[in-house]
């Protein structure tokens, strides 16, 4: 269903392509630091990487509109930098502080920014599910024109909450759009061996609506099917299930030791590096050069230190807000 | 005898569980191939296979669901949740099914299987990384509810809980499954459920607590005994529900003094339960009112604020001079 349409996607598209290339970065990078700081003990409680798969959460969030609605997982962190959100405050909450997304008092789980349109990271898998559900109910009751990407993972489409929230979103015509990123393990569970099926998109027609298997590596096809899917829920034709095939390179958290999987097998994947393909096309395809996306990537790497520093900078919580914000 | 963890001794109870009864199989997340996310099956699936020991997709309510059926047709399911705070999609199994079967069908049949999660905080995860909720099992009546402290009760509980005919909530704390090493028996043995352990014996005042905070209250007695020269007492429930009230009671009797130190958020807690049965039966001996000590009432905080959310020694100290002053 999908051709390449690099022309076309550029102009359905609000950022240019190279800002889309230096996102990509800025998540990578960003996870990278964490993973960097965390073995340094700067920062503590689980954390989950997304890198290798930013081509889904850039990709996905680029052809959304500023009054779009996303949910995210506990996989967050690049859905967060993908609908716009600072990483300076990113950072400090993950270093748990005051200047964080949540007072230094959420952590990486639970990163939200109602003013960008992003409901929330959320620590139990399939949480968000129902919530992107309610969102869209909420877009078409009120006539507010406005669609929700619900990112979740190949572990998620075997929760209970999966299936209830496709269901109903498909029984009220909802503009919702359910984003798979299928990155092949649940923790230590493969995807072939916790599913009998193929792809999990085939489960659409169970809720009689459109599924779509698509490379999730490849930002332009995630941005082409996200984008055709975007539009059919806002003339109102209801959701569409995309999956989007990806892969975690890191560990499923911190504690994981990845021996249910094998080095050679992490390696063929990483040859499928999302972000050396975007920069391979747009050189290949004249959009950039080289040395623009060697600064590009350079801005990032800037903007991810100085991140660090406004954290550190930051002050830590005071005992006294340990009891706010639990009732307003 | 070998000195174990108290996650190795988990390990070794379930070895034990699963080599005594082929009725016993153990299901959930990552519980297999990867040993579970805190290793407490570590090396099972090797030994016994997949047929017993088996990695099943993120489905909590699948995972607690089934094991109603596999109990109800006589296997002993042994479910792994991977933390507490876990349990709440698969919540609906718990109240509605687990707990009610035997009184659902009026005594015709039961449901003997164990739910295993680790639970309490201060290892620097997040929310629902960090839960202290077991008192939403000790309000449900059909659950036992066990948090062993040490790793010969660990061992002892569960092979004890799996043995009863009744569904076991088993909470496995945390923060201390590699903290100290204690003598475990490799045979098979049980510790009674329902049954508290005296940790210590004291005369003049009764601190009861539980799971993670046992260890770390008693060198608060410890010290408190050396720098005020008081004599304390310390009781260890093990089984929450049902708590054991006699050996309580019986304390209370003697000391006159009552300090109850939980994780848990303080509101509806089980020390509000002793603290308000303890007014019931032991009103005449009370020589201060019944001190709680507890988690503030907040979910909890990242880790900047972790150690201020749950009782610190200070806490605990201050919970306990303000009965011995009162």
């Amino acid at each position: 269903m999908i051709g390449l349409d690099i022309e076309k996607i550029s102009e359905s598209v609000q950022a240019s392509l190279e800002d889309l290339y230096y996102q990509m970065w800025l998540v990578r990078l960003f996870d990278e630091k964490v993973d960097e700081m965390f073995a340094k003990g700067m920062i503590h409680g689980t954390t989950h990487l997304c890198v290798g798969e930013e081509a889904t959460a850039i990709g996905g969030c680029a052809v959304l509109q500023e009054k779009d609605k996303i949910t995210s997982t506990h996989r967050g962190h690049g859905h967060s930098i993908g609908k716009g959100a600072d990483v300076n405050r990113m950072m400090a909450e993950l270093m748990g502080r005051e200047t964080g997304y949540c007072k230094g008092k959420g952590g990486s789980m639970h990163i939200a920014d109602l003013v960008k349109g992003n409901l929330g990271a959320n620590g139990i898998v399939g949480g968000g599910i129902p919530i992107a559900v309610g969102s869209a109910l909420t877009s078409k009751m009120m006539n507010t024109g406005y669609v929700t990407l619900c990112f979740f993972g190949d572990g998620a489409a075997n929760e209970g909450s999966f299936h209830e929230s496709l269901n109903l979103a498909s029984i009220w015509d909802l503009p919702v759009v359910f984003l798979c990123e299928n990155n092949q393990y649940g923790m230590s569970g493969s995807v072939k061996e916790m599913f009998h099926i193929e792809n999990i998109a085939d489960r659409a027609v169970a809720y009689g609506f459109p599924g779509y298997v698509i490379d999730g590596n490849n930002i332009i096809e995630v941005m082409k099917a996200v984008y055709d899917a975007v539009e059919r829920a806002r003339r109102g034709e209801g959701p569409t299930l995309i999956e989007a095939k990806t892969y975690r390179w890191k560990g499923h958290s911190k504690s994981d030791g990845r021996k249910y999987r094998t080095r050679e097998e992490e390696e063929t994947w990483k040859k499928k590096d999302p972000i050396a393909y975007f920069g391979r096309l747009l050189v290949e395809s004249d959009r950039s050069t080289q040395e623009k996306l060697d600064q590009l990537k350079n801005k990032a790497k800037l903007e991810i230190e100085s991140a660090v520093e406004f954290a550190l900078k930051s002050p830590k919580p005071s005992l006294d807000s340990l009891e706010e914000d639990v009732y307003a | 005898m070998s000195q174990l963890t108290l996650v190795q001794a988990v390990q070794d109870a379930l070895r034990c569980a699963l080599d005594a009864d082929n009725r016993v199989i153990l299901l959930g997340e990552d519980v297999g191939r990867n040993g579970g996310v805190f290793r407490a099956t570590e090396g099972l699936q090797e030994r016994f296979g997949a047929d017993r020991v088996v990695d099943t997709p993120l489905s909590e309510s699948g995972i607690l669901g089934a094991s109603v059926g596999l109990a109800a047709n006589g296997m002993r399911p042994v479910p792994e949740i991977q933390f507490l705070g876990f349990i709440y999609p698969g919540f609906q199994q718990v109240v509605a099914h687990i707990a009610r079967m035997r009184w659902r069908s009026q005594g015709h049949y039961g449901l003997p299987m164990v739910v295993r999660a680790p639970f309490g905080g201060r290892i620097r995860a997040p929310e629902l990384h960090s839960e202290s909720t077991e008192a939403y099992f000790i309000h449900t009546p059909g659950l036992t509810v066990v948090a062993p402290s040490n790793p010969y009760d660990a061992k002892g509980l569960l092979l004890a809980s799996i043995e009863f005919p009744d569904p076991v909530i088993f909470l496995e704390p945390m923060r201390i499954y590699r903290a100290f090493r204690t003598e475990v028996p490799e045979a098979y043995y049980t510790v009674p459920l329902g049954k508290a352990e005296l940790v210590k014996v004291g005369e003049d005042v009764t601190v009861v607590t539980w799971g993670t905070l046992v260890r770390e209250t008693l060198e608060v007695v410890h010290q408190l005994e050396r720098d005020k020269g008081w004599s304390i007492e310390l009781l260890d429930l093990r089984t929450l529900s049902p708590w054991d009230e006699e050996a309580v009671f019986n304390s209370v009797h003697k000391t006159g003094r009552v300090v109850v130190v939980q994780e848990a958020t303080l509101q509806l807690g089980l020390a509000a339960e002793i603290a308000a049965r303890v007014g019931e039966e032991c009103l005449l001996d009370l020589e201060a009112p019944v001190t709680r000590v507890a988690s503030w009432d907040v979910p909890p905080p990242l880790f900047q604020l972790e150690d201020w959310h749950a009782p610190t020694a200070q806490r605990i100290v201050n919970g306990i001079e303000r009965v011995m002053i009162y």
